[in-house]
């Protein structure tokens, strides 16, 4: 159905121009045409069209029972999604950004990622959960924060983070297979993004990252929000003679380590590029398992890009100064590579 | 919708009046019989007691059918029991055993049964609520005539997970049944210092949604009230409210001292104790015959001997088998 890099087998078919929110929305709609058990549910994904418009024009497809607004009652329409798996549903539930799913999180930690193993196995939730993550557009502390990190921290769940089109497109339908609950994150400032995608691009595997760029003087490793970031950096790094591979992650549980370790063993320097707060991150997990895997592989100390430790403020200046930017990866990959700015 | 008292009797036959005290005192025996071991260690965590309750779980339960599905909270034995989950795989699962009713991994507050529809012991006050929404969406997405019973305590109703399910469940007219157990105590707040308005029925008629009190200490009035809600809920009715008045005899927990309240008051409440009071009402009527109690006793004693039995012989699930089921083992659906 796809490659071991989540491409398309169908990747040399006719090629159409789409936004990742078209993208978002098509998975969507294929979904709900494929599996008739499949129906969204989230604040305003109906009338409204989606907080960010990926929903818009289902409901008159689909009709209000499987394009279902809901209350602004996170715990209890996420549990709903929950308890709807486990009654032959397969629900996807939108949240509108991740801070909100603060106020799911009883059902998403204490059921949704519990219930198989207490129940010795007698209970699967094949649950998808999707909300937008991450800052850029101004929104402030309490609509910005990258948390998928901190998800990524919870066995029994899985956490997808769609950078490209491609992931935007394909990673719904893998995760409405998975018999147990999937959280996909998408970064806020994706939606608008515009690129070329297959025409019949469908589905995409889950569980691998992917060598986004190929090189052979560092590895950058990064996902979601700042893959486009990272890709640019190694662009500005290339024009100094700096060949830097640049790896998306795209699932931070289960977390590829086979993959960034074999690009680490190839190139010997690290940074990591993480829009979460540096401590207890993800990206210090990555670090960890390179410790654990590659350390005589390295040529000199990993580094990482995260953003500052900060609730995200709304002045635009600010919140640049805050998050993993391009001119500060460049610095950080330099530092990495010639032991100085 | 005005709240009603529902205590009318159904025409009480004999066979049906000795099964009801029969499930009420195979609760009692089981859980007397789990203090003994917790005391002795075999039973450990927490455990808590059901004792003077067993009316509300088996009333209940006589209610519902085989394809109807339950919520509970941690204080489920009664109602796993009740619900046809063997005393067996219940002993097991608080003997921390493979043969438990959830291989062991729940313990006492977590029995899970899929052949029941038992979907668990939730630990999370008012966890439960939004998963019974959710299972009875999925039935009326679906098409299919099922009820949702969720058994919660009135500590839940302080939650906010309790207003926004019920909430929920009102506003898409799903199939739930709000089953309350009012027994006073939230652990050892009592209602009215955690509540600003005490009357439970109130709270659910706020969200347009029929509920009554029912006396939760007389098996055949909680029988007679739920089958009046479960018939509305399954016939299209949307969401019911059920409050019934109980009362726990038992301190929470085990290691619960009763500080927050009288002995007067619990020695009151054991004058209505609800296997004591059918008893009499069924010797009163005739429906008890002289041997009955005493063969009862003697099977459920038996009974529960063979589940003590059957823990101690159990095994340990093998430590290699401790990370199976975080994820599930079979491929995803439909994988090509």
């Amino acid at each position: 159905m796809f490659t071991r890099r989540g491409r398309p087998m169908a990747a040399n078919s006719k090629m159409v121009k789409l936004t990742y929110r078209e993208a978002v929305r098509a998975a969507i709609r294929e979904a709900l045409v494929r599996d008739e058990r499949v129906f969204l549910m989230g604040e305003d994904v109906g009338r409204y069209g989606g907080c960010f418009a990926v929903s818009k024009g289902l409901l008159d497809e689909f009709g209000p029972e499987r394009i279902r607004d809901t209350p602004l009652s996170e715990s209890a329409f996420v549990g709903a999604g929950v308890g709807a798996a486990m009654g032959g549903a397969r629900p996807i539930v939108e949240i509108m950004t991740v801070n909100f799913s603060l106020l799911a999180l009883d059902q998403i930690v204490n059921n949704a990622a519990t219930i198989l193993h207490m129940s010795g196995g007698q209970f699967n939730i094949p649950l998808v959960i999707r909300m937008t993550t991450g800052a850029g557009r101004q929104l402030a502390a309490q609509h910005s924060h990258s948390l998928e990190g901190w998800y990524a921290h919870i066995p029994g769940i899985k956490v997808l983070t769609p950078a490209t089109l491609e992931d935007a497109r394909g990673m719904l339908w893998t995760a409405l297979e998975d018999p147990d609950p999937v959280l996909i994150f998408e970064h806020g400032s994706l939606y608008n993004v515009e690129g070329e995608l297959a025409e019949d691009a469908g589905p995409v595997e889950i569980t691998k990252a992917a060598i986004r760029r190929q090189g052979k003087d560092i590895s950058l490793i990064t996902y979601g929000g700042t893959l486009s970031k990272t890709l640019q950096a190694a662009e500005e790094l290339a024009q100094d003679g700096i060949d830097a591979e640049v790896v998306d992650l795209r699932a931070l549980r289960p977390l590829d380590t086979a993959t960034f370790v074999a690009s680490v063993n190839h190139t010997h320097r690290v940074v990591i590029i993480d829009e979460g707060w540096r401590t207890g991150s993800i990206s210090a997990e990555i670090m960890a398992r390179i410790m654990e895997n590659a350390f005589y592989e390295l040529d000199a100390p990993v580094a990482r890009v995260c953003s500052e430790e900060v609730p995200m403020p709304y002045a635009k200046h600010l919140e640049d100064a805050a998050t993993p930017q391009v001119p500060g990866i460049v610095a950080a990959a330099r530092r990495v590579v010639t032991g100085h700015e | 919708m005005k709240p009603r008292t529902n205590n009318k009797r159904l025409p009480l036959q004999r066979d049906h009046a000795l099964h009801l005290l029969k499930e009420m005192l195979r609760i009692r025996r089981l859980e007397e019989k789990c203090a003994e071991l917790y005391t002795a260690t075999k039973i450990r965590g927490f455990l808590h007691l059901y004792i003077g309750e067993e009316a509300v779980a088996v009333g209940a339960m006589e209610a519902l059918q085989p394809e109807d599905a339950i919520v509970a909270t941690y204080r489920e034995h009664g109602h796993a029991l009740a619900r046809g989950v063997s005393a067996e795989s219940i002993m097991a699962e608080m003997y921390g055993k493979v043969e438990g009713c959830s291989r062991g991994r729940g313990g006492s507050m977590h029995l899970f049964d899929a052949a029941t529809r038992f979907y668990g012991g939730n630990a999370i006050v008012g966890g439960g609520l939004p998963l019974a929404v959710g299972l009875a969406l999925a039935d009326k997405l679906a098409g299919r005539a099922r009820v949702t019973a969720c058994f919660f305590g009135e500590g839940a109703v302080a939650e906010g997970e309790f207003h926004e399910s019920m909430n929920l469940a009102a506003l898409w007219n799903l199939p739930v049944l709000f089953c309350c157990e009012n027994n006073l105590y939230a652990m050892g707040t009592a209602l009215g210092r955690s509540e600003s308005e005490t009357d439970l029925c109130l709270k659910a008629t706020s969200f347009e949604m029929p509920a009554w009190p029912v006396d939760g200490m007389d098996v055949l009035a909680v029988e007679a009230a739920t089958q009046r809600a479960v018939l509305a809920v399954r016939s299209g009715g949307g969401p019911h409210f059920l409050e019934y008045r109980t009362y726990r005899f038992r301190a929470h927990s085990m290691f619960d001292p009763e500080l927050y309240r009288e002995k007067q008051e619990v020695e009151e409440w054991k004058k209505r104790d609800p296997i004591v009071k059918f008893t009499e009402l069924l010797q009163r009527q005739e429906l008890l015959h002289t041997d009955d109690l005493a063969q009862m006793e003697k099977e459920v004693a038996d009974e529960i001997a063979k589940a003590v039995d059957f823990a101690e012989a159990g095994s340990w699930e093998p430590v290699e088998e401790l990370t199976r089921y975080v994820y599930s083992e079979r491929a995803p659906h439909g994988s090509e």
